[in-house]
Parts: C-alpha cells; structure tokens; sequence
C-alpha cells in the first residue's frame, strides 16, 4: 500500500524497518524530520535515540555504536556534515560501517536552508583526511530514497566502510507516494571484529593508528583493495533514451527530475535527447558515462552547484566529447525550462 | 608459601614506553588490577585515547577501541548503549578531556552514561612535546607558554572535577593522586569503586587522577612527585566531590541523623 509522506521521514521509516537500531543526532534544518520521526519510532522498536551535544559527537557515537556491533546512523545537513568529517574520516580508517545522511543545503558556510548539490565534492573525495572513499548514493525520488538507505546498511556491512546517502532540502521535505516493500534479506559477512569483551576469544582492538609506515602503508591497501572492490561491484545508474540521443542531459538527484521532464519537452519539439542519472555518486560509472555520451554527439551536466560533477564527466569523457554545464546556486533548483532553453542553445548554437 | 601479590592478569608482562616517574603505568595497574578484582576483565570494552596513552592497548589486555581526541566519551557511549552488560571505560588525558573534548565530557557525563572515565591530569601535553594544557598551572612554563601561563592571556587551571560535579546525574566523582604510595593506594581503592558502581548499573563515574610528566616538566622522577604534592595537588583539591552511593548508605543506616 503507498502512503503520502515526506522524503525525511520516508527514508526514516525505511531505515528502522532496514534494522537500523541507533541513531544519534543534532537538529539542523532541513532534516528535522527525519531526526524527529527516530525520537518517536525507536524506543518503540526497542531501539536508542540519543540527541546528541552535536554533530561531532553524534558521528563519534555512530562509531561506538558500530564497534559494538549495532546498525547505526546519523543525519545531517551540509554544515553539520562538515563537522563529521573527523568521525567519518575514523570510521573509514578503523573499518567499521555507518549511514550518514546528508540532507544537503545551499553553502557555502551557513548559506541557507534551500536545496543544492553543492558537497559533492566533499561526499565524493571522502570529505574527511586521509585516503577513503564513501559510497555516495543519490536518490531522485522519495521512494527511491527508501530503498537506497536501507541498500547502504547492506553495503555499509559488506564493505566495512562508511556510506552517504546524499538527499538535499526539496527531497527532504516534498511529499511523495512509496510503498514499502518487503525487502529480501541481504546476506553480510559475520562481525568477526566487534567488540564485545573478550570472553572465549582472542581480545580485539580497532584502531587507525599504526605508528610503523609500512604497516600503515599494508593497512591502506587494504582500503584501497576494498574500494576497487566496490568500483568493479557496486555502480549503478539510470539511462533514458539514451540509444539515439544526440544530447546527453547528465543530472543526479532533484536535477535528474527536472532533467527528464525537459527531456520529454525536448523530445516533443524532435530533438534527440537523453538523460545520464549516476545513483552511485561514488563509485562513479565513469566507464557507462563515456560509452553513453561518445554515442552522442554533445552531453550538458546540470547541478545546483558551481560545477562538482561536471569533473568527473570531464574524467570520464575525457575530451572526445564537448561538455556543457548549466548550475544553478543558492539553494535554486534548475527548472525544466531553464535546462530546456540551455539544451536549444546547444542544438541551434554548439552543434 | 602464599602468594599475596601477583602480575594482574588483566596486564600484559611486557615493559611499557612510558618515561619514568610517569604516572600511566601505576595507573594502567590500578586498572588491571580492578578488572581482576571484580572478575570483568572478559566483558570489558576500554576507549583509547589520544596522547602517551592511545597505546594502553598494548598493556592492558581487553577489547579496545581507539577514539578521536576528545570524543571518547562519544563513542562510548555508543558502545554501551549497544553493549550495556559490558564495561566500558574511556582514558582520556588533559588536553583531550579538558580541552578538545570538554563538550563530550560534559554531555555524557549529564547523561549519566553507564560507564567509567579514568582522566589523567598531567598539566602538559605528553605526545606532542610538552605544550600547555587546561590545566596547566599559572606561571608553569611550556612550549607554548615559553614565559610561564599567565590568567591574563589564558585563563585559569580548569577543574575538571568542581565542573562535572555541578550536573545532577554523574554518580561518583573523585580526584586521587599518584604521588606516594599511600596516595596511590587511595587511588586505587577510587578506582575500585568507579568501576564497581558501573558493574551495579549506577550510572557515570569518573576518577581523576593527578600526576606527572617529569619528561616534559623537565625534571628528575622524584622531583616531580614532589612537584605534582606541592603545586598540582593544591590546584587540583584531592577529594571525593560526588559518592552517591555513600550518601544513600548514610541515609539506610541513618548515619547522618
């Protein structure tokens, strides 16, 4: 059965019907919601809700949370996700798994409370110091927000490393119809590294820390081994009409919204158009990207940001196509007009 | 022949790289030998600081975590809450308790967290060369109060102890010193206590522990024992500031009526 709900507590409900069981967060706007839907629905799931004294706090209780064992979470907004970038950066290093939402806003610094894509930058390069990797995935509507953060808890498991579901202010806050389904369960490997007290078992230590260089040097191929395993494993994207496209309309998150709807506009008028959707941020599909637009002609990326992604296209293209960009600040979402009249500028001037 | 004294088995037989006449090992001991004691070496989760101490695991023997500077009390009490048949404990310094991780400190603390914090209080930053903490006492000399803390540019000593002992929820808070051996049987006996009232569930309980860094004082073992009597010990009071536990058996047995 669908219900009406909006992005912040749909993707709440999804991620305690996922099994999360902690959640630890600061209020920030626009991801109260979410915040508030944990405060009332885990003490009856028998779970722990603990606002915390702040962000920093709250990502570093997600890394306790984790060691011992449990499913946990936070959430945030784009300042507040800057403030665990330490945590994060820790539990990439110590290997442990966590959910971090980011319900992203318009920045720099305090900015507003309207929605951008403007930290993909920070998601997609890991955020923190150090060499890691997130797994960044981007919903594009409420019920796909659903399945990605309870796939995250899943892949968190798996991999042992951190996951960012990035949302921003528009999908946090508009209502949409999701239905949730009765998930299959997912296997992951046992949790031979938790803690637990040592009883009837070797005692174990997580740790960052390894003073010898070529002993942190192993431990970091160790990461890195693990993020190539995601590269090969764990991309995922969306095409439309894409096969005979001669402009490919790349756009991630609120932009891919807006992005399809100027595609069938596009399409009325007979220009061949087709839109790219990276889901993962990160692992990018560098590779389908490529294959993608070298079968056009042309490919415009369209952000609520100064231009982040375009760099990967530009990656992934890597100059055998023209690359266009159209973004939007502020908190401003690019209209399907705006995209459209930047796609007959294209057409009529560029090609 | 009976034993009456042996190595705590919660203690690896190992030398540490502490400097002499610091303060870490007697209280990595007092520990060990608490974990003995009340038999929870097995079901006992310690948060590793950063500082001298991030490497207490190599000496004391029980599933450990390293934390973040400051945010120990953070991710533990994402542990125990998780894991609250186990003992958690954080060991935390000056510069991470009283400094960077003030915030952490506080609020669980105030949330009357279910475990145990062990704070050394040295009045210097060990690790990173002897710069001034928190607590670094006016007039002392440090790296980065090359002419002597002065109140004027940066502030007071902060009392860790007097501070957490203004919230209602911390259950048992005291300030011990390891400057003589009666002193550290004192302290023993605190630290004893902390850990027994998490084992009852009672609620936060922290112990600081006064002590030295002869290394980055810049002076011999035995001086700064004498030092840590005379200066430390009359900016940080020993005593108990909170023992709810001794209060409620005064009210049972009505020893204050």
């Amino acid at each position: 059965m669908k219900q009406l709900m909006t992005g912040n507590d749909a993707m709440a409900e999804a991620a305690i019907q996922a099994g999360c069981r902690y959640y630890f967060g600061y209020p920030i706007t626009p991801q109260n919601e979410f915040t508030a839907y944990m405060a009332r629905h885990m003490p009856q799931v028998g779970g722990t809700f603990i606002q915390s004294e702040s962000e920093i706090a709250a990502i570093n209780m997600v890394m306790g949370a984790s060691a011992a064992g449990g499913r946990a979470m936070t959430s945030s907004s784009s300042p507040g996700i800057s403030l665990k970038q330490e945590g994060i950066s820790y539990i990439a290093g110590d290997q442990l798994p966590a959910v971090i939402l980011n319900v992203v806003r318009g920045g720099p610094g305090l900015g507003n409370i309207a929605p951008a894509q403007c930290d993909y930058f920070q998601a997609t390069r890991g955020g923190g110091h150090g060499d890691y990797r997130c797994i960044v995935l981007a919903p594009s509507t409420v019920q796909e927000g659903t399945e990605l953060i309870q796939d995250a808890f899943d892949l968190a498991e798996k991999y042992r490393n951190p996951v960012l579901i990035l949302s921003d202010g528009r999908m946090g806050q508009m209502m949409e119809p999701v239905e949730f389904k009765p998930r299959p369960k997912v296997e992951t490997p046992p949790k031979d590294y938790i803690l637990t007290g040592k009883k009837g078992r070797e005692r174990r230590i997580i740790r960052s820390l390894f003073l010898k260089e070529p002993e942190l040097e192993a431990w970091n191929k160790i990461i890195q081994e693990k993020l190539m395993k995601i590269e090969e494993n764990e991309i995922r994207y969306e095409t439309k009409m894409v096969e005979d496209a001669d402009l490919i309309l790349i756009a991630y998150g609120t932009c891919a919204r807006n992005s399809k709807e100027a595609l069938r506009t596009l399409r009325e008028k007979g220009r061949k158009v087709g839109v790219f959707r990276p889901i993962t941020l990160w692992p990018f599909p560098y590779y389908a990207l490529s294959e993608v637009v070298r079968g056009a002609r042309a490919a415009l990326v369209v952000e609520m940001s100064a231009g982040q992604m375009v760099e990967d296209v530009y990656l992934a293209v890597k100059g055998t196509r023209p690359i266009f960009f159209y973004g939007r600040m502020g908190g401003i979402v690019p209209s399907a007009t705006e995209i459209v009249q930047q796609s007959e500028k294209i057409f009529t001037e560029k090609m | 022949m009976q034993t009456t004294k042996s190595h705590p088995k919660s203690l690896f037989p190992v030398s540490t790289h502490y400097c002499a006449g610091c303060g870490h090992g007697i209280v990595h001991r007092m520990i060990a030998e608490t974990f003995d004691e009340l038999g929870i070496q097995d079901r006992t989760i310690g948060v590793a600081p950063v500082g001298c101490s991030v490497l207490m695991y190599n000496y004391i023997d029980v599933d450990t975590i390293e934390a973040a500077h400051g945010r120990a009390p953070a991710t533990a009490t994402g542990l125990k809450r998780v894991r609250p048949d186990c003992i958690v404990f954080t060991y935390q310094g000056d510069g991470d308790l009283a400094s960077i991780g003030t915030a952490e400190i506080i609020h669980a603390a105030n949330r009357g967290e279910n475990f145990t914090t062990v704070f050394i209080n040295n009045a210097i930053y060990g690790m990173t060369g002897g710069q001034m903490a928190p607590t670094t006492l006016i007039g002392q000399k440090t790296e980065t109060s090359p002419y002597g803390r002065k109140s004027e540019n940066e502030g007071y000593p902060l009392r860790a102890c007097e501070m957490l002992a203004t919230l209602e929820a911390p259950y048992y808070i005291e300030r011990v010193s390891v400057a003589t051996p009666a002193k550290i049987r004192k302290a023993k006996k605190a630290i004893f206590k902390a850990f027994k009232y998490q084992v009852e569930g009672r609620g936060f309980t922290f112990v600081e522990v006064v002590s030295t860094c002869p290394t980055n004082w810049g002076m011999s073992p035995t001086d700064a024992m004498k030092w840590s009597e005379e200066y430390m010990e009359k900016a940080f009071p020993l005593g108990v500031f909170r023992d709810r536990g001794a209060e409620k058996d005064k009210t049972e047995t009505g020893a204050d009526k």
